[in-house]
């Protein structure tokens, strides 16, 4: 990737215990953690796996951790950077979910803000979880923090576009989900059959495209 | 060569040792949830130990033996008893199946799951890796239903010397080490932890084997930044109610995570019924 700056981090970061096998590195924000697990897989020979979370990092070990591999965690400087990322990918979104005009309310935007809100920026996929292809997207700002909603919705279509907190995502396959809907792609988010099989894996940004459809 | 299940019983699935790293994508290792018993099935019948084999869920599972020529097979896990032609068979041992031969799996007298292994394997598409079934994500083969047919893999070694191999019955209590998220709970929760029995609820399965007992009161409130969990992880939701993950656990979660049962005890989780009591022990360092 190529860098446009960057900060060095070396603080003492807590290290948790996650059983015997594992830990669980806590860090100031979710670039740190994306930058840590990077080098910890990248060098750290021990290291089996390193999962990045919104500003964690877990990291599992073939054998029973030890000391000097907790000193190293805690310790290990890495660079922060603001990267260009490795592949933009452009989603092309139908802004008619249920709750857009609930989140221009929680927002305090009207509809067509909240749009070029989430039309305007570039989004990163931090880490995934959830589900396959279920991308944490981070933001250039935080405009569209809303909170998830109170009840989760039993059943959330596959292709939904959404938001959580200051998180944005697409649900790869029909779930049951909390997140507050805005819109819908007929983007293919995972195929097993593809390589690779998610669209938005790591190191991926994304811009999305209003398709001008509205509720 | 192939095997045909004549009836599935409650659920039977494809499973071997899972397809580790690719939390990055949001997939679970997911695999074999009583990992010694899968490794056993396939190491009694000579092939590698992570061989996709059948994974039956309180038995009932009956196949027949479509080939030319003699077939081994090995059932492990979950005490049971298996019924070849209507004649009793053990289980932990190596079996060999002619052609036309129907094997059934009787209910098991303790634990949850047993397993099938077939000399070469079964043969079945991978994705990312592996044949594994994951009830979570929907990856892998679906849920094994009658009258499908599976083919075999190709042998690749000698069947083992050792033909039978008995297991120490699991002694219902589960080594813990508190973390990484304990301090988000009251000191009584954290000794109630590992002072009550906790009783397995009929709502477990591979994702989770959810228990009952005192709730588990917090001193923090608020949301969790979503984290990495692994099998193993005993979670808090906001219930009080503590649930362990099982092989097709989620990649990340939003609640604390109050301790993390021992790796060695993780197979033992898998053989839990609901009902059963255990308790917690816990360890340090």
């Amino acid at each position: 990737m190529a860098v446009d700056h960057a900060a060095v981090t070396a603080t003492h970061r807590p290290v948790l215990t996650y059983g015997t096998h594992a830990v669980l590195v806590e860090c100031a924000g979710t670039a740190e953690a994306i930058a840590l697990a990077e080098r910890v897989s990248a060098e750290f020979d021990e290291v089996v796996e390193t999962i990045p979370g919104a500003r964690t990092v877990l990291v599992r070990c073939a054998r029973p951790v030890h000391d000097q591999l907790r000193r190293r965690l805690s310790t290990v400087p890495v660079t922060v950077t603001h990267q260009h990322p490795t592949r933009t990918i452009e989603i092309g979104v139908a802004y008619d979910g249920p709750d857009l005009l609930e989140v221009a309310g929680l927002c305090g935007l009207d509809v067509e803000q909240v749009i070029a809100a989430h039309t305007g920026q570039t989004w990163r996929v931090a880490f995934c979880g959830f589900a396959p292809g279920f991308a944490y997207l981070q933001g250039d700002d935080e405009r569209l923090t809303v909170p998830r909603r109170s009840t989760p919705r039993a059943e959330v279509a596959a292709g939904s576009v959404a938001l959580a907190d200051t998180w944005s995502s697409v649900y790869p396959r029909r779930a049951p989900g909390g997140w507050q809907l805005i819109g819908s792609t007929s983007a293919s988010l995972w195929d097993a059959a593809r390589t690779p099989p998610a669209l938005l894996g790591p190191g991926v940004a994304v811009r999305f495209v209003d398709l001008g459809a509205r509720p | 060569m192939t095997i045909t299940v004549l009836d599935p019983g409650p659920q039977s699935l494809v499973e071997d040792l899972g397809r580790p790293g690719h939390a990055s994508v949001g997939v679970s290792p997911s695999g074999g949830a009583d990992r010694a018993a899968l490794r056993l099935a396939n190491r009694l019948v000579g092939n590698p130990e992570g061989a996709a084999a059948i994974e039956s869920l309180l038995g009932g599972l009956e196949v027949r033996i479509n080939a030319q020529r003699p077939v081994w097979v090995a059932v492990t896990g979950a005490t049971t008893t298996v019924d070849v032609n209507g004649r009793g068979e053990g289980s932990h041992c190596s079996l060999v199946l002619h052609p036309g031969d129907v094997l059934r799996i009787d209910a098991p007298r303790r634990g949850l799951r047993t397993y099938l292994g077939v000399r070469g394997g079964l043969d079945v598409e991978p994705v990312l890796g592996s044949g594994a079934t994951d009830i979570l994500s929907g990856l892998g083969p679906a849920a094994l239903q009658a009258g499908q047919e599976l083919r075999l893999g190709v042998i690749s070694r000698d069947l083992p010397d050792t033909d039978f191999s008995p297991v120490r019955p699991p002694s219902g209590v589960l080594g813990l080490r508190l973390g990484p998220r304990d301090d988000w709970f009251t000191p009584e929760a954290l000794h109630r932890l590992d002072s009550v029995g906790w009783v397995v609820t009929p709502q477990s399965n591979r994702v989770a084997t959810r228990l009952e007992g005192p709730r588990l009161t917090r001193r923090r409130a608020g949301e969790l930044p979503s984290e990495a969990v692994i099998r193993g992880a005993v979670q808090v939701p906001p219930s009080g109610h503590p649930l362990i993950f099982g092989a097709d656990h989620p990649v990340t979660g939003g609640y604390p995570v109050v301790g993390v049962v021992d790796e060695e005890d993780c197979d033992a989780v898998a053989q839990l019924r609901p009902g059963e009591v255990i308790k917690f022990a816990l360890r340090s360092g």
